[in-house]
Formats: structure tokens, sequence, C-alpha cells
């Protein structure tokens, strides 16, 4: 049973109900894949062999009992930022040294629900604190398509593993960029559902008010799938919505048409600073978009040029109180002090690296005495302003059409020195989190170097089945999905 | 907030987190954070005074849960993740004063 | 120059809810350590709050037995700093949108009443409990994210007396609406007390000291009286006041410097992105306004105008609110309120004090005092006899009719019986006879006390007088 790790999970879901493969035959598959290849990706924390063959035989014989479920023995990897009860869930941090989760998060017992199988955990930036996936005290993961460069951040992890076929899809969550900037770096498909749309009970929090928790996968379809399994009210998550689900998955057909949608395209989301060859991939895109039938308008976003400030203030301070609890008390790694305050500290210095201690900081003066209202109140006001900015967009478009990154994926330690650099990085994906909608990343190009490139497609609040008609068409059409790295 | 961060103490606000810095790491953060909120500074351009604050991107109120008593965790699993327990209690270096 | 204090309190209270505020781990003291904790009140990653209804309930229903409005807008904020006792080391509480604004209390304070008025309460999350041991701490995690309010009065107090009071008052008040036990030894009831003094007639406060979490009255009053003597004391030798947190030494009965102005917590508040704010609406808060119970002070006029007790009767009764229950629950089955009340006042309340025990734990059920009170009533028992088959019932429990009859209790009025007591004391007693027929009427006393002794206290003492009178006068 060749090649089962190359396919997707509508693919795989359909060979499953045929009967012309297993789960443990898809689980032994991409098991040999990890083995394969993980040594160069290194994409993966901990792989549960055992338990994920366990799993796939649950699997399968729920399935001969009669189960059917579009995710039923599909193996996903999971993003170290999520308890898995029994599982260690480090977030790439050494201060979780030692910690088992005693619980399972809302995705995970819904995926458990639905019949997929957990592979393991796989790498990220600390805490999510990143863009490159360098900021990670565990381990080291390389863009599937060029060793040398960075897979993106900080889902750098679940992007690279579904890239390099390690795993028929991935969860990512996403604060700032963290699903969509190494979904488009490493050519995959990434989703940051609209904030609300699924639970965060159980992903370790880095900034409350703007992580979602999304799919990254290898084709839109997909991506449909896998978000109509993990949505939907959740009473442990008080900023869970109660909104419908659609059947994201079914709606995406082969009908390929975009008549009769309108696509945005904000003028100021092609800054200065952008590698020529993203914008062209980007503007070829909208043009294909057009041929589909779409009709293209120009909008605009005045105040997404403020969404780096903005989300810098708002992040971390809220990371520096979410980050509090890391003290060596109750679980993870101690190291002792002659009362609790030296303790605190000796653990937290210890335990925390550089970039999360740096953010800590940043955070706690935003919020401390006499800088609050200047700084913290301030940035909330302008996110109100760029909320605005998208509500007013959409009262023209269906959706809108950007780059998902300035420049595609960089060399390792490029931007490692300059932390401004790389925050700035994150100007076309930030203002989506600070308004809370929604926005899904698709492959749409390579730059000479052969590097992936994607397309942003943002849609307004709960208007992911928009936003995946547009991908799946536009991928339908398009041969870029495709392609894989040769590893 | 014109110039205020130029008195920005990181070893203050370290303290404040619950972070020892080294020597080095103090300077280098220094540079590069008053670097950030020198940036943040564009800020400045926008009069916010008429605008409401956004807590929550997308706002619902009174999200209840019912006073029922639900299930809580193993008490062994409890013990087993805290680095240090006695008698079923964590513990913790002497607390000396408030 | 003369000094006078101002004192504000910060009353923190436990409500009575089953589960905690933010996880629905149980809320029950004394359990063992650790049992009653989850993901949430643990702070472990990724777990999140959401709001117990019942807490928002009870709270709102305070502020309006207090006198506050309702908030028609109220969030929640992260208050920082880390401590052992704080799993998050940050508290989710209200900083400036609390559930309930203003409010205003009426209070008795040494015969005169005094108007206290409120600036706020709001909800937050109690902290876990921590115990020393020798070279180290421990931490027991069931009390963290308890439902605790947090009761803020305005500096307008003056006296220890003041606030002694007014904590009075509001524990009665929580008691009665069903908020909070208040149980003081179980930590339910707390307060951080402000005291700031200045001289009289200086339109501004004093510098502030705050004297923090103290459970017991006694050791309020203590620590007032010596914060207040202490800070004038300073003022008069020309020395001034430092802002400061101090605590209190029972064992010496004094206050000490905790944290000074320059050590203090910046607490860098910010609103809680991991709850939603809330809006009672109106409906519900018209409900809750008609749910509220009976208020003692409501209880007393009720006692006196429509049972006809003494107003001392109504305040005793009233001033506990098992008390009173107990009371309105032995009235369900007796008409004579005043009988009632001096058996409570009277044997209850000795006896209660005597073996420090509550009303709720006493055997003798109000149904057993209203019968006790209908067979002295129906004049089947004396009073002195009722007094001990009470005693005999909060002791040991059992019927008043049975024991009233196993131990042969009941009063003769059987008039042959009483005759031949009568006649042989009037036979075996000639001076006393002489007095009463030479016109002492106090002589028949005596000849009465020996009709009693004869019956062994069994006589209908009614009955035996007009028998007496009959044979003498005749
Ligand atoms: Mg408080
Ligand atoms: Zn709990």
């Amino acid at each position: 049973m060749a090649e089962l790790h190359k396919l997707t999970i509508t693919e795989l879901s359909e060979k499953l109900s045929a009967g012309e493969c297993t789960s443990v035959d898809i689980v032994t598959d991409i098991l040999s894949s990890i083995d394969a290849r993980d040594g160069a990706v290194g994409a993966y924390l901990t792989v549960d062999r055992d338990d994920a063959l366990d799993q796939a035989k649950m699997a399968d014989e729920a399935r001969t009992a009669g189960k059917a479920s579009p995710m039923l023995g599909i193996p996903v990897a999971i993003k170290d930022l999520l308890n898995v009860k029994g599982q260690p869930c480090t977030c790439s941090s050494k201060v979780l040294e030692g910690y088992t989760a005693p619980y399972d998060a809302t995705v995970i017992a819904k995926l458990r629900e639905a019949g997929a199988v957990l592979l393991g955990r796989v790498n990220m930036d600390e805490f999510a604190m990143g863009s490159s996936t360098e900021n990670a005290a565990l381990g080291k993961t390389s863009n599937p398509w060029n060793l040398d460069h960075v897979p993106g951040g900080s889902s750098g992890g679940s992007a690279a593993c579904v890239a390099a076929d390690e795993a028929i899809a991935s969860l990512g969550s996403d604060t700032g960029g963290s699903i969509r900037q190494p979904a488009a770096f490493c050519g995959s498909v990434g989703m940051k559902p609209t904030y609300g749309r699924v639970s965060r009970y159980g992903l370790t929090a880095f900034a409350s008010s703007l992580d979602q928790i999304g799919p990254i996968t290898k084709t839109v379809k997909d991506s449909a799938i896998l978000l109509e399994t993990l949505c939907g009210l959740d009473p442990m998550d008080s900023s869970s919505i109660d909104v419908e689900v659609p059947a994201l998955g079914e709606q995406l057909t082969d009908d390929t048409s975009l008549e009769g949608m309108k696509l945005g395209l904000p003028k100021e989301y092609f800054v200065e600073g952008m590698d020529p060859e993203v914008e062209k991939a980007v503007r070829d895109a909208v043009e294909h978009c057009k041929s589909l039938g779409a009709e293209i308008v120009d909008v605009s976003l005045p105040n997404a040029k403020y969404a780096i400030a903005v989300y810098y203030i708002i992040a971390t301070a809220e990371a520096s109180a979410n980050l509090a609890r890391f003290d060596g008390i109750r679980y993870g790694m101690r190291l002792d002090g002659k009362d609790p305050a030296e303790l605190y500290a000796k653990t937290r210095s210890a335990g925390f690296g550089q970039e999360v201690k740096r953010r800590i900081i940043l955070g706690t003066y935003v919020l401390s005495s006499g800088y609050y209202d200047a700084y913290y109140l301030k940035a909330q006001k302008v996110r109100t302003l760029i909320r605005s900015d998208f509500t007013e967009a959409f009262k023209t478009c269906d959706a809108i059409l950007s780059p998902v990154t300035p420049t595609a994926a960089y060399k390792k330690g490029e931007k490692t020195d300059d932390p401004l650099k790389m925050y700035l990085d994150d100007i076309l994906t930030t203002p989506v989190n600070l308004a809370g909608n929604c926005a899904l990343s698709v492959p749409c190009g390579f730059t000479s170097a052969g590097m992936p490139i994607g397309l942003q497609i943002i849609g307004d609040d709960f208007q992911e089945e928009t936003i995946l008609k547009v991908g799946h068409a536009y991928e339908q059409t398009t041969e870029w999905h495709k392609e894989r790295p040769s590893l | 907030m014109s110039k205020t961060h130029e008195g920005m103490d990181v070893g203050y606000v370290a303290k404040l987190a619950c972070i020892d810095l080294t020597e080095e790491e103090t300077t280098l953060f220094q540079g590069q954070l008053n670097q950030v909120l020198h940036y943040v500074e564009q800020l400045d351009e926008l009069d916010v005074s008429n605008v409401e604050s956004t807590a929550h991107a997308i706002p619902v109120f009174n999200v209840f849960r019912k006073d029922v008593v639900g299930t809580s965790l193993n008490h062994a699993d409890v013990m087993a993740n805290a680095p240090s327990s006695v008698n079923g209690e964590v513990r913790v270096p002497k607390i000396i004063d408030q | 120059m003369k000094y006078e204090a101002t004192i504000g309190l910060e009353t923190h209270v436990m409500q009575k809810t089953n589960s905690k505020m933010f996880c629905s781990c149980k809320y029950e003291y004394g359990a063992e350590p650790n049992t009653h904790v989850c993901p949430t009140c643990l702070g472990y990653p990724g777990a999140l709050p959401v709001m117990n209804e019942m807490a928002i309930e009870l709270c709102c229903k305070a502020g309006m037995l207090l006198g506050c409005e309702i908030n028609p807008y109220s969030k929640w904020d992260r208050k920082n700093y880390f401590y052992p006792d704080m799993a998050k080391n940050y508290q989710i509480t209200q900083a400036d949108e609390p559930l309930c604004i203003g409010g205003q209390v009426e209070v008795e304070v040494e015969g005169e009443m005094k108007t206290f008025t409120l600036e706020r309460i709001h909800q937050e999350e109690n902290a876990a409990k921590n115990t020393h041991v020798a070279g180290a701490s421990l931490v027991d995690y069931n009390r963290a994210g308890t439902a605790l309010m947090e009761i803020v009065s305005n500096p307008c107090m003056s006296s220890a007396e003041d606030a002694l009071a007014y904590m009075a008052y509001v524990k009665q008040i929580m008691q009665y609406g069903g908020i909070s036990n208040c149980d003081q030894e179980k930590g339910q009831m707390r307060s951080d007390v402000n005291i700031s003094v200045r001289p009289i007639g200086q339109k501004e406060l004093g510098e502030k000291v705050e004297i923090k979490n103290m459970n017991s009255f006694a050791f309020i009053k203590d620590a007032i009286e010596y914060e207040i003597d202490r800070q004038t004391t300073l003022l008069e030798s020309g020395g001034s006041v430092v802002q400061e947190t101090r605590g209190y030494d029972p064992d010496r009965g004094e206050t000490f410097t905790q944290r000074t102005k320059e050590n203090a917590h910046d607490y860098r508040y910010f609103p809680e992105p991991d709850l939603m704010p809330v809006q009672v609406p109106e409906e519900q808060l018209k409900q809750w306004r008609s749910e509220l119970p009976e208020l003692p002070a409501q209880r007393q006029v009720r006692y006196v105008e429509q049972l006809g007790l003494p107003e001392y009767d109504a305040g005793v009764l009233t001033a506990d609110m098992a008390t009173s229950d107990w009371f309105e629950q032995a009235m369900q089955h007796t008409k004579n309120a005043k009988a009632v009340s001096n058996f409570i006042m009277g044997e209850m309340m000795r006896l209660l004090s005597e073996q420090n025990v509550e009303i709720s734990e006493s055997k003798l059920t109000p149904e057993n005092l209203a019968e006790i009170i209908e067979l002295i009533d129906a004049k089947i028992i004396s009073t002195g006899a009722g007094k001990q088959v009470f005693e005999m019932i909060f002791n040991e429990g059992g019927e008043p009719k049975i024991i009233v009859e196993e131990k042969g209790m009941a009063q003769v009025s059987d008039d042959s019986a009483l005759e031949g007591w009568a006649d042989e004391a009037i036979a075996s007693n000639p001076q006393p006879v002489e007095e009463y027929k030479a016109g002492n009427p106090a002589s028949i006393n005596f000849l009465m006390g020996q009709v009693m002794k004869a019956s062994r206290g069994k006589a209908n003492p009614g009955a035996v007088m007009q028998m007496l009178k009959q044979k003498l006068d005749a």
C-alpha cells in the first residue's frame, strides 16, 4: 500500500470507505514517512507510535461497526500547546518540563469523537511567540522546500509536517498569523477561523483575545472538513460563540465558478519592501479569480498599517498575565529559592527563552502604572478602528485578497537578532486577529528560488464558508497545491 | 505617550514580571524594546479620544454556567504534576510576609 | 489640637454557592487538601473561566439588600501579582465596572442611628489557603477560585464601635439574605481596614494606613483602637503618618509594617479577555428583587405590630437570623408569641450559651416548644414544670406530652385532692390563718406554699389560691 502519506483527507476517506485501505495502513505508512523525513525536517517533538496505531485500530473497528465520519481514521499532528490528556504539553518551553496534561482540549475531544488519530505533537515557537519556529527550546524545524530556510511560525511544525507528508493534516494556532504564515511558507493551506468559532479550552493561551485554533492541510477541501470537526459552541469557553456550523466540506463541489462574487483588493496591503515576486504571484492570483467570474473591487483598510503597533501592545500585555502562571509551583520546572519570590525569578529566568522574556517585559511595561492609558488603552481604541475598516470593506465585497507575507520563507538566523524586523513581517496577518474575522492562506506560486508563496483570502465574521469557496475554486483551477518538496 | 519609554527601566519591569535578567540581557532588551516602543509611537498620529476601546473582537454578554458541581481532577494526578508536595499539599519555600 | 479618625472597610464575604466562581469544583470547607481542584482553579495551561450564575445572583441580591444600584454593565479585570496562594498569579476581579454601585445602610451604634455609605460591591475569586510548617509553606487549592464578594464602604466611620456595628449589620444582612453564612472562623468574612487620622476641622483626609485581612471582630476592634492611638500620638508629637499596609499581631495587640508605599504592588489591571461582560436584564433584576427576604428591621416591626411583642423582645429575637427563623417556626404551632419569646430569651439562650451550641443544633424543636406552651396554657403543667421539660428535651430530645406523663408532672386541679391538702394546711398552721383573718392577706402565701409542697409542685397554683380563699373567707 504505497504512498498513502501523500494523499489528502478527502482521498483517504474515500479509500477507507471503499475498503481499499485501513487506518492502520495509513498510520503505518505515515510513521515510515516520519522515520524517513523527520530527521531532516524536525517537525515532531514526540511521535506517539504505539498510541497512534492503537487509535487507528479502534478507528478501523468503529468503521466495521458502522461508524462513518470524514475524519475517521485520519492521522493528525497536534501543535504542542494543546492539552492532550496523559501527554506532555511543552509549548516548546523548558518551563513546562515534567508537565502532564490531565485533560483534553475541546478540539482534541472533538477529534477523538470524530475518530481521528492523534499522531503526536509538533514543534512551534515557544508559547507561540515567533514567526520562524527558531524560538523553540526543544528542537529545530526546517522548511521542507529548503532545509536552510525557516518553516515560518509559530505553527512551524504543523505546517512543515503537512508539507513533508509526515501528517495528513495538523492543528495550529493563530494569534497574529501563526497558522497562515507558516502555511504560506511551506506551501500548505492554513485557516484562521473567526474568533469564537473554535473553542480555545485547552489551548495554552498566548494572547487570549486573539488566539484561535485552526487546521493546516494539503487542500482547501481538507481544511473545510477538519474545520467543521473543530467548530461549535463550547460551554467551557466563554468566548466561544453560538453560531450555526455550516456543512463546510460538502459545499465545496466541482463547480469552480466565482460568478457573482465580489473580491476586494486593499491597496494598503501591497506594502513597501514587499518581494516583487510575491506581489506578482498574488496579483496573478487576483487575475485568475477574475477569470473565474469574480468581480474585483478596490477596498481600503486605512488603519491596517497600525496593526503591528497595536498587536505588539495587546498581545504582549495579555501574554504577560497568561504566562504568569508558569511559576514552578503547581507543575513544570522548578528551581528552588529561599522564598517564593526567589523561586519564581529563578524558575522563570531559566525556563523561558529570550523572546518570551522580551515579550513578557514589554507586556508588563505597557500595563504598568502610568503607562496603561498611553499604550494599552490606546491600542484597544485603535483596535476598534481596525475592526471598523473591515466592517466597512465587507459592505462592498464578499472577501478580500492579499498576500500572506511580504516575502517567502527566509534563511534561518536571518532575522533572529532584530525582533522589530521579525515583528514587521506580521503586517498582513495581524489585522485579521485584531478584528476577529477569518482568513485562509492558499498556495499561489513559487519564488525563483523555489519557495512557496501564499494568497490570503480574508472573510467577514463567520464567513468561513465564503473564503473556503473562493480558495477551493482557485486551488482546483491551479496546480500549485500539487507541487511537493523533494526530500 | 511621547518619549515616556526612554525612561523604561527594564530591570524594574523584569522584577514586576518575576524574571531575573542577566546584565547582557538587560542591555540587549533595553535597546530592542526601546526600538519597539519607538515604532509604537506612530499611534500618536491618531486622535482616538472619541473611540470606544475593544476588549473582545466579537462581544457577547452574560455567558454563565449553572451552579452545579462537576468532577474535579484526580488528586494523585495533581500531586504528580507538583514539583514538590507534602501530605497532599503543594510545598513552597517559607512565605515570609505579604 | 484635637484629632479625629476616618475609617473605611473592605469586607470580603464568601458566597453560599455549590461550586466555585469560575469552575465547577465543589466549595466545601474542611475537605481533604487539593481534592476539589481542576485545571481552571489550579491555573493549568489552557484552562478557562466561566461565570457561576448563582454567584452573580447572590452578589446582586447583596447589593439590593445594602441599597446599591445594580450596574447595567459590569465587566471583569485581571489583577496581577505573584503570590503562592494565586494559581494564575492574577486574580479575576472587577476594577472599574463592578456589579453593584453605591449603597447605604442605617446602623444603630450605641443607641444612636447612623448612616454609613458604600462605594461598591464587586465580585471576585478567592485565593488558595497557605499554612506554614517548619521551613516551608503548604498550599491547598480547595479554596482557590471560590466565589468572593468585596463590599467596599466609603471612609465614613470614625471609631471602632462604628466599624463593628457596621460589620455586624453587614453580617446579619448577608445571613438573612442567604448570601453567606459569614462564619468568621471559617474565613467566610474577612475585612481590610483603612484608617487615617486628621486634626478636627481639616478637610482632606490624613495619610491612610491599611490593615489587611482580619476575621475576628475583637481583633478588628483592638487593631483600630491601637492604630488610631498610634497615628494620633505620632501627629501630636509633630511626626507624620506614612502611607503603608500594616498587619495586626493579636498576641501583642499591635499593628506592624508589612508593605510601604515604595514597595506597593503595581497590579497592572486590564480587562479579562477570557470573560464576557455582564448585563443583567431588567426582568431578571425584578425577579431577584421580588425574592429578597424580609430584613431584621422589617421583622421587628411585624413582631411588635402583629404579634404584640415588646420592642425589646423583637430586637433580641431578630438579632440573629437562625433565632428569628426558629421563633417563626414555633409560631406556626402556637399563638402565644410572648411565651415563645420568653422561652427563647430565657431557657434557650441560657442553655445555648452554657453548652456553646447553635440554635440549629438544639434537640428541642420549635414544635416541642409550642407543645410545652400549650400544656402550660391549658394548665396541665406549671410554668416551672414547663422549664424542666424544656431542659430535658433540649438535652435528650423527646416529646413533651410523653415526658409529662412519664414523669408524672401534670398539675393537679382535681378538687378533692386539692381540698385534702388545703384542709390539712389550714388545720396544721393556725398562726397564718389567724393573721389572714386579722387582715393580712399576704399570710395566705404561706398556706399556699404548704399546699404546693404537699402536692410536690403539681397542684395548680390558681386553683389552690381560689380554694384557700374560699375556705378562709367563708
Ligand atoms: Mg479584592
Ligand atoms: Zn476548579
